[in-house]
């Protein structure tokens, strides 16, 4: 030990990183280590384990094995329920993807060149995204309400009176009131991400690409698009978490019933009602199972999206 | 990068194909009025309109009265009329939640601010498995689902007798706040030189006096993003005060919403001046902050 720390003396000139013993480094870790450790991965490690066991009440009872993962595919509600929720994720996840990869990045290529209001602009953006998701689908919620609401009001007047309706009470209009909202206040994110990965591209190689007779089309193609390929892995990720832990938005505009009839529906609204609001005697081992699957989905396919764009960055580079 | 270069050497570097050349000096052809400089500028001030309307709505009928409201769906608030905040402060104790929410919302970005950049430091300082492997495991945190961990969170409060207190959830967004913190200070800290810390060893500091006195000065301007940034996530959110906080002298504003959206269903000028409370500590906070916040925002770009 004497020895190793002797070599490595002089060697410290060539910036092996360390000033601090590692007792020194530990009491610095601890109080972060402590609070992580009791609330987040303490928490985290059991509740994955309550899937396995059967419960009444809050007594936990014998080991079940995969029983309460078998009566989320076989049971009622929870057979019905599971699918319904999950396609509103996907619906979720494919319409924020959409509207943020064309609106939120043309705003965001435009927004690049302009010298003027560039500021103003990126604040008009973000404003909603900072909001509070609850107050943003209370407010939708009370700005597309059947009778009096704004929107309607709107619609009446510029002649569209026909397409004026109770959006959030039609079964078939709620689920895309509840993208609609979500993807109009993601947007400043792609926006600010976006503005951030485009300044980086040195203005050089558009120049040359622009004298070599490359018409903008074929620059934003080859050039930009190439070289926001992490910014918009960094986007798929963070729209994808967001889009399956969804819950606020869904809660202030259909309630934890996901109303009008599950129209709403989403799987944390679903673990949220089963955990805390379904009343049956095992609500703890079958809401354990549907967090568990929901954790292990999230996890695996953020981790998939990662090393897809990781590999689309080593093949462009 | 070397110091300001005037325009005119800038040109001359560029023709010498030195690499560092400031940016925004770049004489750049004239911005010339074309079709297509008028559709998009038409295109972000039409965006700008639709992102900011429904919060201009929300403003501007939080002003008037539900009758009126109910006449004429499009009005404007002339003259604005300011009863409705009055109720939702009082009469729908809007009062508690608010203090409720900025209580715990400092507190908790305090404590998480303060032990990340504890560990914070000690990452960047140090180069032993261990610590990598501690730090990777708070990392995971900022992709991890953990909110789903809230049952065992739940029974583990209810028996240490916080449920339905603020210091329980203080001390959980204490912890949620870690991740991003510590990933945004190391961040910070590793580009300091180690040179600082031999020369504080030298000068007889201990490890701790070099922190509080070399470093943490250095690293005000992460700290501001952490703090400003961690700021918006705690204060909107809803799903731990609606599991944990029962009593609703306790509850924090976003829960407080949906107990009074439930009560004032028909009371339109009050839920508008509810809703507009609840957002105009953010929006304050973001046009006095701007920049720390498309700072946190961005701050995935730079790994």
């Amino acid at each position: 030990m004497s020895a190793t720390t002797m070599t490595s003396v002089p060697r410290r000139r060539g910036n092996t990183g360390i000033a601090l013993t590692r007792r020194a480094g530990m009491v610095f870790v601890l109080p972060a280590l402590i609070l992580f450790g009791v609330f987040i991965a303490y928490p985290l490690l059991t509740a994955l384990s309550y899937s396995f066991f059967g419960w009444t009440g809050i007594v936990r009872g014998d080991f079940v094995g995969l029983e309460n993962y078998l009566t989320l595919f076989t049971k009622l509600p929870y057979s019905e329920d599971i699918p319904n929720a999950f396609v509103h994720n996907v619906l979720l996840f494919v319409g924020a993807m959409l509207f943020q990869n064309t609106v939120g990045l043309g705003l965001a290529t435009l927004l690049h060149r302009v010298r003027r209001f560039k500021r103003f602009f990126q604040t008009m953006y973000t404003l909603p995204y900072l909001v509070s998701p609850l107050v943003i689908g209370y407010l939708w919620s009370l700005m597309l309400s059947p009778l009096f609401g704004p929107v309607n009001a709107v619609l009446r007047t510029i002649g569209l009176g026909d397409v004026a309706q109770p959006w959030l009470g039609n079964p078939q209009t709620a689920i895309w009131v509840v993208v609609f909202v979500t993807a109009w206040q993601w947007i400043g994110f792609p926006v600010l991400l976006y503005g951030a990965a485009l300044g980086g591209i040195p203005e050089e190689i558009e120049e040359a690409a622009s004298l070599d007779g490359a018409s903008a089309w074929q620059r934003f193609r080859s050039i930009t698009l190439p070289m926001l390929v992490p910014a918009i892995g960094t986007v798929s990720v963070l729209t994808f978490i967001g889009a399956m832990e969804a819950f606020p938005i869904p809660y202030a505009l259909g309630g934890s019933q996901g109303n009008p009839a599950g129209a709403t529906d989403v799987l944390s609204l679903l673990f949220y009602r089963t955990a805390f609001e379904s009343g049956s005697s095992n609500a703890i081992g079958t809401s354990s199972a549907i967090a568990t699957l929901l954790f292990l989905f999230i996890f695996g396919i953020s981790m998939l999206i990662t090393w897809l764009m990781r590999r689309a960055e080593r093949k462009l580079f | 990068m070397t110091a300001t270069i005037s325009p005119s050497t800038a040109d001359a570097a560029s023709d010498d194909r030195k690499p560092a050349r400031p940016r925004p000096s770049t004489p750049r052809r004239r911005q010339k009025v074309t079709a297509g400089g008028v559709a998009s500028s038409t295109f972000l001030w039409l965006y700008a309109a639709i992102s900011i309307a429904p919060l201009l709505l929300m403003l501007s009928n939080s002003l008037r009265t539900t009758q009126d409201m109910a006449k004429h769906p499009l009005g404007l608030p002339l003259p604005p009329n300011f009863t409705s905040y009055q109720k939702a402060w009082i009469t729908a104790s809007f009062d508690t939640y608010f203090f409720n929410s900025i209580f715990v919302t400092v507190a908790s970005v305090l404590l998480s601010t303060a032990v990340s950049l504890l560990a914070a430091y000690a990452f960047s300082r140090t180069k032993s498995k261990l610590f990598t492997t501690l730090e990777g495991l708070f990392l995971s945190g900022l992709m991890l689902p953990v909110y789903l961990a809230i049952l065992p969170l739940f029974f583990m409060l209810d028996a240490a007798g916080l449920i339905s207190n603020l210091g329980g959830l203080i001390l959980v967004y204490g912890a949620l706040g870690i991740p991003f913190s510590t990933f945004v200070l190391a961040s910070f800290f590793r580009q300091l030189p180690l040179e600082l810390d031999e020369a504080a060893r030298l000068d007889g500091a201990g490890p701790f006096a070099t922190f509080w006195r070399v470093h943490l000065p250095l690293v005000r301007p992460a700290i501001a993003t952490v703090v400003v940034f961690r700021f918006v996530p705690v204060w909107n959110d809803f799903f731990y005060p609606l599991i944990l906080i029962r009593d609703q002298k306790s509850y924090t504003l976003p829960v407080g919403i949906t107990r009074f959206f439930g009560e004032y269903q028909t009371d339109w000028a009050t839920l508008f001046a509810g809703l507009t409370l609840a957002t105009i500590p953010l929006v304050v906070l973001f046009l006095l902050a701007t920049k720390q916040i498309v700072s946190g925002l961005t701050a995935g770009m730079s790994k």
